[in-house]
């Protein structure tokens, strides 16, 4: 009998089922931006916000629309994510090899990586005239800006979780009389992996950053000279089409790289 | 017991290089240890216990004195002895199936070893279970799956329940002697632990501090399973106490705390 007792004891009903209004936590982390697109969406149409500073986020979306429609849009989202993906690869291939043989090898690393180290240090706009005088006003010298960019996170990432693997981890290699060249191929390497993803995400973050600056730059195509072109020409909604844009595309980069990231470690995982 | 394999010391002597010259850590080690033995090594911290261990498993290269394993003297690493360190290192991307088969890359009969040893500890239905899955003791049955799989002639375990807490060590002791009854593999365990010493060795080795030497063999003529609180187990428990704490400096009384 007591045991029923206790057992009906969650059905009895209170005034406010706190349950009914339990909001998904995904969900939460809409609300805010949502509330801000709504209050931005009121002011700027009862005119507190001056219109050609802060057009609202229905004139923005229809800017977008209208883009979309022209073609011209997908030209420009296009011709971005292209060289992102020229340069990405190349940067982010560049800093793998070299991250993975200065990791590997003491006397490379001592003969490099202080030269690497210096580079890092020059502030990343300072390349631009440099890669403009060299490569030409041409795609390559966009293609080669943002590799450097994706390249250093790589590189150091790796480098770093190459150097940072567990002795314990690499003492158990030994007990198993490994190689040199299978302990880098089945535990350092491994075990560097989750820095290799930081670095890659990381890359690809300051490849973006660098396409925006190429593009700002000199260029007659792409996301960041629409939004050259939007400030030239006094069009805000553009500039913040084009802003808006940059964030979705460079959010969904990110989730792929991530996404291949994890596929990759559960794929090493499998085998071996 | 001639052509059977059999670990010899003699002589051994270890000395590391310091900021302030060179410390002994090891002097004038000499011990036969016959096959299908259980040899307990106990010493305070320092007293070069895991570094003997780590010679024997090749780990530890530049040292005097003989080491031999059949009669070949020691020069690295190999499948004919298993370690089993204080922490699993497990590598936490492998399963417990690619952490137990680590070792046996490329051979044919893996799996066959991979599966027996792992039901030989008890984990039959975590193969497929991550390291970080896995409880402390666990973890410490899969690394000894992975010492085990090669099928060694000496197991080498330094400290392995020193991490864990004190049931689990209780029966990862009582797990350890039924896989060495049905192995019947020679074990060498490096422990603090007296009690577990006595528990487990065929004979317990007493080493001193800085450097370390045998000071003592204890053999512990006990059938197995031995009884902890019987008398002959106090018996030899507080010889070897003895060897530590010596009467000029007892240990404090308890009606004195």
């Amino acid at each position: 009998m007591e045991v029923q007792e206790i057992s009906e004891l969650p059905a009895i009903p209170t005034a406010v089922s706190p349950a009914a209004w339990r909001i998904p936590d995904r969900a939460l982390g809409w609300i805010v931006p949502l509330a801000g697109l709504l209050l931005w969406e009121i002011l700027a149409r009862t005119g507190v916000l001056p219109p050609n500073g802060m057009p609202a986020p229905s004139v923005i979306a229809g800017t977008i629309a209208d883009l979309a429609r022209t073609g011209e849009l997908p030209q420009h989202v296009g011709i971005t994510l292209w060289r992102i993906a020229l340069g990405f690869t190349a940067g982010a291939a560049a800093g793998t090899v070299l991250g993975g043989l200065t990791g590997s090898v003491p006397l490379l690393r001592k003969l490099l990586d202080p030269f690497l180290q210096s580079l890092r240090n020059i502030p990343s706009m300072a390349w631009v005239p440099l890669f403009l005088l060299w490569l030409g006003i041409q795609e390559t010298s966009k293609i080669g800006l943002i590799a450097l960019g994706a390249f250093f996170p790589v590189y150091l990432n790796l480098l770093s979780g190459i150097l940072n693997v567990d002795r314990k981890l690499v003492e158990v290699g030994e007990i198993y009389r490994l190689s040199g060249f299978q302990l880098i191929r089945r535990v350092i390497l491994p075990a560097a992996f989750p820095a290799f993803v930081v670095g890659l995400r990381s890359g690809l973050g300051l490849a973006w950053m660098f396409v925006v600056a190429a593009e700002i730059m000199g260029a007659s195509k792409g996301l960041g000279f629409l939004m050259v072109d939007g400030q030239q020409t006094g069009r805000p909604a553009v500039i913040m089409a084009s802003v808006f844009l940059f964030a979705v595309l460079g959010k969904a980069t990110d989730a792929a790289v991530q996404g291949v990231g994890r596929r990759w470690l559960k794929d090493g995982a499998g085998a071996a | 017991m001639s052509g059977e394999r059999h670990l010899e010391i003699s002589g051994l002597r270890k000395r590391f290089a310091t900021a302030d010259g060179a410390l002994t850590v090891l002097d004038g080690i000499d011990l036969a240890i016959e096959p299908g033995s259980f040899i307990c090594i106990v010493g305070g911290s320092g007293c070069g216990k895991s570094t003997l261990l780590r010679i024997i498993a090749g780990l530890e290269r530049d040292y005097q004195g003989a080491v031999r394993l059949g009669g070949a003297p020691i020069t690295g690493p190999g499948l004919d002895r298993g370690f089993v360190f204080q922490e699993p290192r497990l590598f936490p991307w492998l399963t417990v199936e690619g952490n137990v088969g680590f070792g046996l890359a490329g051979r044919s009969d893996r799996e066959e070893l991979v599966r027996q040893h792992i039901e030989l500890v008890g984990l039959k239905g975590f193969e497929r279970s991550f390291p970080n899955q896995l409880s402390g003791g666990m973890a410490q049955r899969a690394a000894i799956a992975r010492a085990l799989v090669g099928l060694p002639q000496v197991l080498l375990l330094d400290e392995p329940f020193g991490a864990l807490d004190a049931l689990t060590r209780i029966r990862m002791q009582q797990e350890v002697l039924r896989i060495w009854e049905a192995e019947r593999t020679t074990v060498i365990l490096v422990t603090h632990d007296i009690d577990e010493a006595v528990y487990l060795g065929d004979r317990v080795v007493v080493l001193s501090s800085r450097p370390g030497t045998v000071r003592r063999i204890v053999k512990v003529d006990l059938p197995r399973p031995r009884d902890r609180a019987s008398l002959e187990f106090t018996r030899i428990r507080q010889t070897i106490h003895a060897e530590f704490f010596t009467r000029e400096e007892p240990p404090a009384p308890a009606y004195a705390i």
